[in-house]
């Protein structure tokens, strides 16, 4: 297999960055939304339906049990991925919102109680708000938010002033979507066991830049989205710990997770089939375990050396720019930059850059309590992948330029 | 008074001379500006239309059988096509509001702007201008 020490050896791995966008080659640094396909991936997929495609874990048939054997590799593979200690704990799901919104609604179904706690953040996205809302209100259970410090730090005197043995569960984000701040999760996770508490990680944006072991993080939970990390949309995993996982109750009722049904009665299938109910996204968590195996080509030192570099020049060539104010200025970020300019407003920006054929993210990034702590309409962000390059921030950054000059 | 075809008509003129995407959008940019502001009473949470991008307030009163339209947004660009809509829908009968279409935007090459996926509160703007005229109809009769 070709080596992919080069900038350039990996750019040819991705057919779209040839696109051109608004009559100009396109410079895509949205990767925090969704990250561009390598062709390993999206040949996985076509060729999964092409040659070996029917239902998993059901038929007689030889198709059947080859699609089995292939996507029970795939689930060995992010095993691997994320060092879990079984394939029993890697529950495939169409994403983190999917995962998040699995442990909340299964938790929610008789296992939080009135009185219990759950704790969150000032920093997390919608997707690991609004489903514990929901828990709340369907438990009785409440929902305590852990402040952050206005450099886009998680304020740790805050965390363990609210942080108690009533807390059943944190759930925490582990890279910032809106700001790019490394959590120090470990940590977290190690304060609020020691309360008894379960602890879900959103993985979301670090397990695109950061290597995962959830053995060493010690979670009970962690999930990630494969559209984010070289993967598919509607792909993803929970990783979930097998005790935890058998205590929990389903999440949703189908074939597939069960044992035996009758009218009376179900019992439910083993792990991790009792939360995987219907016929999975076969092709998906395909396509995902590609990009675990490309990102292991890779390498995080590579990726997190890349990375590290683009946002270090980005954050430089940024900061010439009169006016510019970074939100987020933790000393540990990974993968996004987040900045406003003074007299323009994010989505000016952010559409004539667009002209310029500039895919950035300007708004709320569905963070909107963030947004409104510190009191601004929302940013524009920068985010970036292994494939992105110096030339391209400086694409960038003179697009940013002359859109302020014809803003202001 | 000239009629919404009219004066729709004499903005595609208006535009037609800006071949450039930078000078249509330098002269978007320029209405923003000039744009007058709704006044400060009027820039209330009744009147906001909240869009994921950018945020817009609209105001609508009677004025003898016509509609006049104030609006505001905190986006340059956006208040720039909320001055071209006001330009076409102020000063009009309800009844001619309501049967407007918005062809002349996709004419001028912005489009895009009034696409859903844009968030930006224009496409929940026009919806709210026609339900004002609807509103003012329904009284009127």
């Amino acid at each position: 297999m070709e080596m992919l020490s080069t900038t350039s050896a990996i750019r040819d791995e991705f057919p779209i960055l040839e696109e051109e966008v608004n009559k100009h080659k396109l410079v895509y640094l949205d990767n925090a939304a969704s990250s561009q396909k390598p062709k390993v991936v999206i040949d996985a997929m076509s060729s999964y339906y092409v040659h070996h495609h029917s239902n998993v874990h059901r038929g007689i048939h030889h198709l059947s049990q080859v699609a089995t054997d292939m996507f029970e590799g795939a689930r060995e593979e992010m095993r691997s991925f994320l060092n879990a200690a079984s394939t029993k704990e890697i529950i495939f799901t169409s994403g983190t919102t999917e995962g998040i919104n699995l442990v909340a609604t299964s938790l929610s179904r008789g296992v939080l109680k009135a009185g219990d706690e759950i704790m969150i953040t000032e920093m997390e996205h919608h997707s690991n708000i609004v489903p514990w809302q929901m828990a709340a209100t369907y438990s009785g259970a409440k929902l305590v938010v852990v402040n952050v410090t206005p450099d886009g730090q998680i304020d740790m005197e805050d965390f363990h002033s609210k942080l108690s043995t009533k807390t059943k569960l944190l759930s925490v984000v582990h890279v910032s979507n809106a700001l790019g701040t490394v959590n120090p999760v470990k940590e977290i996770t190690a304060a609020a066991k020691a309360v008894g508490a379960w602890v879900l990680i959103d993985g979301a944006q670090s397990a695109p830049h950061i290597q995962i072991d959830v053995q060493d993080l010690n979670c009970d939970f962690f999930t990630l989205s494969g559209h984010k990390m070289y993967g598919p949309t509607g792909s993803g995993v929970l990783y979930g710990r097998e005790d935890v996982l058998n205590e929990i109750p389903p999440y949703k009722g189908g074939g597939e997770m069960i044992e035996t049904v009758t009218f009376e009665k179900t019992t439910y299938n083993e792990l991790p089939f009792k939360f995987e109910a219907g016929t999975p996204d076969i092709a998906a968590a395909l396509g995902l375990a590609e990009a675990s195996r490309f990102i292991k080509r890779l390498g995080y030192d590579q990726i997190a050396q890349t990375e590290a570099e683009l946002m270090s020049y980005a954050t430089e060539k940024l900061g010439e720019i009169e006016g510019i104010q970074f939100i987020g200025t933790a000393p540990k970020k990974s993968g996004a930059i987040s900045f406003l300019i003074e007299g323009t407003h994010p989505s000016d920006v952010g559409t004539i850059i667009d002209k310029l054929g500039v895919a950035v993210r300007t708004g709320h990034h569905c963070t909107q309590p963030l947004m409104a702590k510190f009191g601004i309409p929302g940013t524009i962000r920068a985010s970036f992948a292994v494939y992105n390059t110096k030339e391209e921030v400086d694409t960038f950054v003179t697009a940013v330029k002359r859109a302020v000059k014809m803003l202001k | 008074m000239a009629s919404i075809q009219e004066v729709s008509e004499e903005v595609v003129s208006e535009f037609a001379f800006l071949d450039e995407w930078m000078d249509k959008y330098e002269h978007l940019i320029e209405l923003g500006k000039t744009l007058p502001m709704i006044s400060v009473e009027e820039r209330r949470p009744e009147n906001l239309i909240k869009g994921c991008q950018s945020q817009v307030w609209l105001h609508a009163e009677m004025n003898g059988d016509k509609v006049l339209f104030t609006a505001d947004s905190d986006a340059i660009i956006t208040k720039g096509i909320i001055a071209l809509m006001i330009r076409v829908l102020n000063d009009q009968k309800p009844e001619d509001i309501l049967n407007a279409d918005f062809g002349f935007i996709d004419e001028i090459g912005l489009k895009e702007h009034l696409s859903p996926t844009r968030s930006n509160g224009l496409v929940s703007m026009i919806k709210q201008m026609k339900m004002y005229a609807l509103a003012f109809q329904a009284k009127a009769n």
